[in-house]
């Protein structure tokens, strides 16, 4: 056992961070680090697409054929690591991570040739059509319908939660295309260009004043059924290989600990009054740091199985739950670190392109948001009582 | 990078499960709990046999030079079946400091005895005023002209009754006065001025609290040249803070396979416990803290001989935090057992006393957070 990199790993290492050096700018960096809600604006993100695009590395996790790096797993968690470190901004996953392994998995030769390219290059921003006002952890009671008419389907109903809808020209949906004897049966999987008549998107502002997730509405909107992934009535099959990528993304604790390194410094700067020299903040960051070196060793041991080809169990659920509280208590303690600052919350935004001089320092503008935003953690990709329910079924079986 | 286990590791995890599950039931259990001993020297024979004594000492001395995952894989099957031999006084704390400090012949003298079992040691260090501090030892050793003259007094000390030899730390004065260095010296059991009050301890195997009273010591009893032991008392006080916590994680392990099972039969209102949603998010809480404890065992583990500061960040972290999901997981094991969880009739209340014994070992929760927060002050600074 051993938790050094070896020299082939370190060379990659320094691969990486001379490929940031160059290509990561100040602007890029500053918009990532005043960023409050969970992704980045795609002005910011998909410059950072197009960079790591040029140098091949546009989708990480895909095989090499459509164009991924063909890293291993101790690769890909150099590579994560460092681009935390560095604070780069966060690309579109929605379709890096989400609808390209699908399309790979299930798509046509036609689907795969028109849309892989177009998500590596960044010409296509994706959104994610799934839960609905009625359809949240119960999602496969899903209503937006589907009918047959000819080459296409029809669909009418909405679809709520749809993170950068305002910004994406497609999006991947589940949808009902008949009725089947278990809820889950009868949904498909399809793939649906935002310009087409009939879908109209309203904004939702969540409590840190940030416009990331809308309502999307469909009036008989007419879709080709070649934008159907796979089989019709298997979609929800295809929905859920999706959902586990979404939890198993399985590299989080980086992330957390630059965001807990953001707040220790806070911390320890005079704009707090020194707030670590109370013995409750000390601790409690600690507290955080253990969480989170656990969090990340159990991420190495799953990796550490993917890497020999073991199956590493149903412990993606784990990583999702415990990413999720433990990036909720990095933000608690950041709204407790500045004190009275906190009740100065901007409400412009972007945050990098205010027009007026904040009345608190630029370091502690996301503190407050991102607490308030980050509540949605334990909520989004399945809830944290869903993934209880997950982990007692699978883990435990019960 | 690589956290799997070696085909060499595989078979000791596998050798040591197969042993505690054959050899460790309630029944020796229940003996071994009102023995005067605690332990049972022909177990203790076996492990010396099965080459688990020689294990993480060094190879010129009779070991075969494992390291601290090694010691682990050990310790958590010894946690699976409540394994009370004095495996932790005598092996990762006592040899480990004797192999750390003590001079080739001191070394000579104890490490092959130990290694085929006819050495016991044990690591008398705690004292009462000084809580959980490791620097604050007033146990007093006075340099003679033909040796040591050692007096205070020890609490807490390991299976202290059972050892040959106790490694006592003391303040060390010469002919100048207090010199502001700690000594450790090797106390023969049968030292006049030595007084040891045993008991047993909470959750299985015996503890003691000892007394000296100017017990007279030769010369070479002092391990090593007399330079500041407390460095090799932090590292060896880290490394014994991993192997307890992968201990903890068998017993919390153990403790939530029995719980699960026990869900999954008990019937009320017509149907299981498990059927229960609340007891199913319980349960995977549970089973979740398992898998933090583990992670954390492993890193302590792992880094183990790293630099200082970073060894005892990773120690008193797993500590820290192994002590918490060792008392949920404890705590909900009873509760999930309804009244029969606070009886002596099942086994559960033996597990969970380890489980607090383990979190107030070396300081608990609190304490080691603490300590984590201030090496990472001083690593800053540094």
């Amino acid at each position: 056992m051993d938790l050094s990199f070896n020299a082939e790993e370190r060379a990659f290492q320094d691969e990486v961070r001379g490929f940031i050096a160059r290509n990561l700018t100040e602007e890029m960096k500053r918009a990532t680090a005043l960023t409050p809600s969970v992704f980045s604006d795609p002005d910011i993100g998909m410059a950072w697409q197009r960079a790591l695009h040029k140098q091949g590395w546009g989708a990480p996790g895909w095989p090499v054929e459509y164009g991924g790096p063909d890293w291993t797993p101790a690769q890909r968690w150099i590579f994560e690591t460092e681009c935390a470190r560095a604070g780069v901004p966060n690309v579109n996953v929605m379709g890096v991570k989400m609808v390209g392994p699908v399309i790979i998995g299930f798509g046509s030769p036609e689907q795969k040739n028109f849309y892989l390219p177009r998500i590596l290059s960044g010409e296509d921003y994706w959104c994610q059509g799934y839960s609905e006002p009625g359809s949240g952890s119960d999602l496969s009671s899903l209503k937006t319908r589907a009918v047959r008419d000819g080459d296409d389907y029809i669909i009418n109903g909405t679809k709520i939660w749809t993170t950068h809808a305002h910004h994406a020209n497609r999006m991947f949906a589940l949808v009902r295309t008949s009725d089947g004897p278990r809820q889950q049966d009868g949904i498909s999987f399809i793939l649906i260009d935002m310009k087409t008549p009939g879908i109209t998107t309203r904004p939702i502002l969540t409590i840190g004043g940030d416009h990331e997730v809308n309502q999307v509405f469909f009036d008989d909107v007419r879709v080709p059924v070649a934008n159907r992934v796979g089989e019709e009535g298997k979609g929800w099959t295809y929905g859920k290989y999706l959902l586990e990528f979404e939890r198993g993304a399985g590299i989080a604790s980086a992330k957390l600990r630059e965001g807990l390194k953001a707040i220790a410094d806070l911390a320890e700067s005079d704009l707090t009054g020194r707030a670590i020299d109370s013995p409750d903040i000390a601790t409690r960051i600690s507290e955080v740091e253990v969480d989170i070196d656990a969090l990340e060793m159990t991420e190495l041991r799953v990796l550490s199985a993917l890497q020999t080809g073991q199956n590493p169990g149903a412990v993606s659920s784990i990583l999702k739950l415990r990413n999720s509280e433990i990036r909720q208590a990095v933000t608690r303690l950041g709204a407790d670190v500045i004190g009275h600052d906190a009740l100065a919350v901007e409400p412009m935004r972007p945050l990098y392109k205010l027009n007026h001089e904040p009345v608190i320092p630029e370091e502690m503008l996301t503190v407050v948001p991102e607490y308030l935003n980050g509540r949605a953690y334990t909520i989004f990709g399945g809830t944290s009582e869903i993934q209880r329910d997950i982990i007692a079924k699978m883990m435990l079986g019960i | 990078m690589d956290l799997n286990l070696s085909d060499e590791q595989k078979l000791l995890r596998e050798s040591a499960e197969r042993f505690v599950a054959e050899s460790y039931d309630a029944e020796h259990r229940r003996r071994m709990a009102n023995d005067p001993l605690g332990f049972s020297p022909a177990v203790w024979k076996q492990f010396a046999e099965l080459g688990w004594l020689a294990l993480p000492l060094p190879e010129e001395f009779g070991g075969l030079g494992g390291g601290a995952v090694d010691i682990g894989i050990l310790m958590e099957a010894f946690g699976r079946g409540l394994v009370s031999e004095p495996y932790v006084a005598t092996i990762v704390l006592g040899a480990a400091l004797i192999a750390r400090c003590g001079t080739s012949e001191q070394k000579q003298a104890s490490l092959p005895k130990v290694a085929d079992g006819s050495l016991k040691l044990a690591f008398a260090h705690s004292e009462r005023a000084s809580r959980f501090d490791l620097a604050k030892v007033t146990t007093s050793a006075n340099k003679t002209a033909q040796g040591w003259r050692l007096s205070g007094s020890k609490i807490a000390v390991l299976d202290g009754h059972a050892a040959d030899e106790i490694i006592v730390s003391a303040h060390i004065h010469d002919h100048r006065g207090p010199s502001g260095r700690i000594g450790l010296f090797l106390v023969q059991a049968t030292t006049s001025g030595l007084v040891i009050s045993d008991y047993a301890r909470l959750g299985g195997g015996r503890a003691c609290n000892i007394e000296l009273f100017d017990a007279h010591l030769p010369e070479d009893a002092l391990l090593g040249d007399g330079s500041d032991a407390l460095p090799a008392i932090e590292w060896a006080v880290d490394r014994a803070m991993a192997a307890l916590g992968a201990e903890a994680v068998g017993i919390m392990q153990t403790l939530l396979e029995t719980t699960l099972d026990y869900t999954k039969i008990r019937k009320q209102f017509g149907r299981p416990l498990s059927a229960n949603q609340v007891i199913r998010h319980r349960l995977a809480d549970m089973a979740m803290q398992v898998d933090e404890a583990r992670s954390m065992a492993l890193r302590a583990a792992l880094k183990a001989d790293s630099a200082p500061i970073e060894r005892a960040r990773a120690a008193s972290g797993a500590k820290a935090k192994i002590g918490k999901c060792a008392r949920f997981v404890g705590e909900q094991s009873i509760q999930l057992h309804g009244g029969m969880g606070v009886t002596e009739e099942l086994e559960v209340g033996a597990y969970f006393k380890r489980l607090v014994a383990f979190d107030t070992l070396f300081g608990g929760s609190a304490h080691h957070y603490a300590r984590h927060a201030e090496l990472g002050r001083r690593a800053i600074s540094a």
